[in-house]
């Protein structure tokens, strides 16, 4: 194909991604996204202008070479692109699929202001599913320093520090509390939105290239402590996540039916319940679920809770209702665009300015109700989002059997155990710099949710990368900041 | 992988395996417990600790039959392993020396107790014991705790070993008997019995502690599910616990919280045994 006149480029429409139909895929777990087709991946990469002072890259948490891999795309390169991709990004499968891209590459780009930016999210994901089923370029890593580095938490934190550091030559290894590695990767996000056998792909295919050491079953406060791990290693990056959740504090919370998003999602998730029997965990789900919060935790567990019920109704319309109960408006909707939209488009119900006030019970200790407050928005808050104000007067009951907690998770102290030189916030979360990732103790690092609180899988890739680069300059004697 | 060392039928349905951990035999203390997954398919459950040996590197863990689970296991040998073994997980029982202690077990709840009953006597306290069951086939490591006891009472709901009672009967002649000298009281057993033992000590003002086994996934405070409520509010029997005074446990929200999977452990029961009796047939048709 002949290069094509920017004019020409600024012609081609933004490229929709097949998606599986929202019918169908109400009554499945397979993959909504059906990523992009090789055609439709070239003529998507073509609209690409290779801006001279690319913003894109600006707005990745990780730098991404954006341009280089498109250009390398479009002119069917597809190794080039591959190579462009890993220069910043190990785990482009995986990003491609969770990454905001609308607040992130995708807003800065120069189309974004006509509404059509390039689709970036979904031309890294065809780049990194070609790479996970072709393997054209496998990590390389430096000569062996034989220094030792142990990381703690599998997630995205961890797995691109231990890549990045992996790379540099030194020897690596990961401790998991879980059975499988991953983090939110395997227990929070869902099959139909991250399939776990591109997460195992990807951590498989990085710690083949990297001889990159996974001891899964290891809780790290109560096998072993910070203290004994810098007695064997060099240095530590914690990368433990925030896994604790919250629950509202209103009456009724112990009710049977009530349940975090952390053990609905994990049971869904990591435990397959919904394959029970042919897995040994049982999940339930009522006929009326409400999720409460409306993050993408919550997404996931109100597109879940619809999938879970359609499954035990089989072929009959049974009445079942997913609902999402938001305190606030539709404009402040925290989830990523695409898992909003999807969502709405499979059924889910959106109750806003709504919050619950109590759960009522039974006799048998089970759900019965939820008495919810009516809200509306008032001044800005810290945030810079609109308050929500009760409205006086406007209880109301909701007939519900199931209630999901999406409120937002905090750092598990478990990790913290005897580490007294561990400066933490009053919020639990470890204290660390925000360019190196350096903690007041010496020889620590700490990066992603465990530092930030609950924040994205992308941002969390990015503090693990800055902390891999520190690490690497502090094994290689070029600094000592302690 | 952790291997399965040695099993041991204590009864039909109780029985003992020690499994090769070293990391965690290295750790572990009185009163802590493992979360054990058996295969890929399989469900993640809490088992308390019932010993360990550091040298060795081994964890002993002994469980009851009672669901799809603890039936599989049940049909482990030594030399298969099992897929996960976490811990050590929870806080350890706070041994100190207190003076006169009653430890409570009941059933299968006898093999957590008798590490801490040990570590109790290690610690100077005079250790009174007592052990019941359903029945006498249930009830199992009489001569262990007898060997860590100054005095033992041993009893069954029925009568056919010890004496005829519930364990609460002994202990509240014992409250009566030396008001004032017992000082604490450990419980461990089904959540029926510790309930029934915490209102039995409660008029005697004597602290009593249990050791709660609620339902679980990950063990490490993650999802929740585990939540117990207290006078206090709610806690995580995983990482706030496993042990509470239970005099504070919301008992009836507890047990209606053990039963929320009822129908559900009854459907995995029933999958099991029907694979359980085609591969019977099978082996027979194959002989």
């Amino acid at each position: 194909m002949s290069e094509l006149t920017q004019r020409e480029r600024l012609q081609i429409p933004r490229q929709e991604m097949p998606t599986q139909d929202s019918v169908v895929r109400r009554g499945n777990f397979d993959e909504v996204a059906l990523g992009f087709t090789e055609e439709l991946a070239r003529k998507e990469a073509q609209r690409c202008l290779q801006c001279a002072r690319p913003q894109c890259v600006e707005g990745c948490p990780v730098g991404v070479l954006i341009p280089e891999f498109i250009r390398a795309l479009r002119e069917g390169d597809m190794v080039g692109a591959v190579k462009a991709m890993k220069v910043k990004n190990g785990l482009p499968a995986i990003c491609g699929r969770v990454c905001p891209q609308e607040v992130q590459c995708e807003v800065t780009c120069v189309l974004a202001k006509k509404g059509q930016p390039v689709a970036i999210g979904r031309l890294e994901r065809f780049v990194g599913d070609y790479e996970l089923a072709q393997r054209t370029c496998p990590l390389e890593c430096c000569a062996e320093t034989g220094k030792r580095v142990a990381i703690v938490g599998s997630g995205p934190a961890g797995l691109t520090c231990a890549v990045d550091v992996g790379r540099q030559g030194h020897k690596v290894t990961i401790f998991e509390s879980l059975h499988s590695p991953g983090g939110v990767l395997v227990y929070g996000i869902p099959e139909f939105r991250l399939p776990k056998s591109v997460v195992h792909g990807e951590i498989d295919y990085a710690a083949e290239c990297l001889g990159i050491g996974i001891r899964t079953d290891h809780v790290i406060g109560r096998i072993f402590t910070l203290d004994e791990l810098l007695e064997e290693y060099d240095a530590v990056f914690l990368g433990t996540g925030a896994g604790l959740p919250s629950f509202l504090r209103i009456p009724g919370i112990n009710y049977n039916g009530v349940m975090s998003a952390n053990e609905f999602l994990t049971r869904v998730n990591l435990m397959k319940g919904y394959r029970f029997p042919e897995y040994d965990t049982p999940v339930k789900v009522g006929k009326k679920v409400a999720v409460i919060g409306a993050g993408n935790v919550a997404m996931d567990s109100a597109r879940c809770s619809m999938r879970l019920q359609k499954l035990q109704a089989g072929d009959d319309d049974d009445g079942s209702e997913a609902h999402i109960v938001y305190r606030r408006s539709r404009k402040e909707v925290p989830a990523r665009a695409e898992e909003f939209h999807h969502a709405e488009e499979e059924g889910v119900i959106f109750d806003f300015l709504t919050n619950p006030v109590e759960i009522l019970g039974d006799d048998k200790g089970c759900i019965r109700g939820m008495r919810c407050i009516r809200m509306e928005l008032g001044e800005l808050d810290k945030s810079g989002r609109r308050r929500p104000i009760p409205i006086e007067g406007s209880e109301f009951e909701m007939e519900v059997d199931t209630v999901v907690m999406a409120l937002g998770t905090s750092p598990n102290p478990l990790v913290f155990v005897d580490a007294e030189g561990l400066k933490r916030s009053k919020w639990g979360t470890v204290v660390a710099d925000e360019d190196t990732g350096r903690t007041t103790m010496p020889r620590v690092w700490a990066g992603g949710d465990v530092v930030t609180g609950a924040a994205t899988v992308v941002s969390a890739m990015g503090a693990g990368k800055r902390s891999a680069a520190d690490i690497d300059r502090f094994l290689e004697g070029e600094i000592d900041p302690w | 992988m952790y291997e399965i060392l040695q099993k041991e039928i204590l009864s039909d349905v109780n029985k003992l395996m020690v499994v090769a951990a070293p990391a965690v035999a290295r750790k572990a203390r009185a009163g802590q417990f493992v979360i054990v997954r058996i295969d890929e398919h399989g469900e993640r459950i809490p088992l308390t600790i019932a010993d360990y040996d550091r040298e060795e590197g081994t964890i002993t863990i002994i469980f009851q039959e009672v669901g799809k689970t603890t039936m599989h296991l049940g049909t482990l040998d030594p030399g298969d392993e099992l897929a996960t073994f976490v811990g050590p997980l929870g806080h350890p029982t706070e041994i100190e020396d207190y003076g006169v202690v009653v430890c409570v077990g009941g059933g299968v709840g006898i093999a957590p107790l008798y590490p801490i009953a040990r570590a109790l006597k290690q610690a100077g306290n005079t250790v009174i014991s007592i052990i019941g069951a359903r029945t006498k086939d249930l009830l199992f490591w009489e001569d262990k705790m007898r060997a860590v006891s100054d005095e033992m009472i041993v009893c069954t709901d029925d009568g056919s070993y010890g004496r005829k009672a519930l364990v609460t009967e002994p202990l509240k002649e014992l409250l009566e008997q030396r008001d004032g000298e017992i000082s604490r009281v450990w419980a461990i057993g089904p959540a029926i019995m510790m309930k029934f033992t915490s209102l039995t000590t409660k008029p005697y003002a004597v602290p009593t502690i249990v050791s709660l086994n609620t339902i679980m996934i990950d063990g490490t405070g993650m999802c929740g599910g585990c939540r117990v409520l207290l006078e206090e509010g709610a806690q995580f029997v995983c990482v706030d616990g496993p042990e509470f005074d239970g005099h504070k446990v919301d008992w009836d929200n507890l047990l209606a919280r053990q039963a929320f999977y009822t129908e559900e452990e009854r459907l995995a029961v029933e999958a099991w045994q029907h694979k359980c009796r085609l591969e019977g047939v099978l082996e027979e048709g194959g002989a």
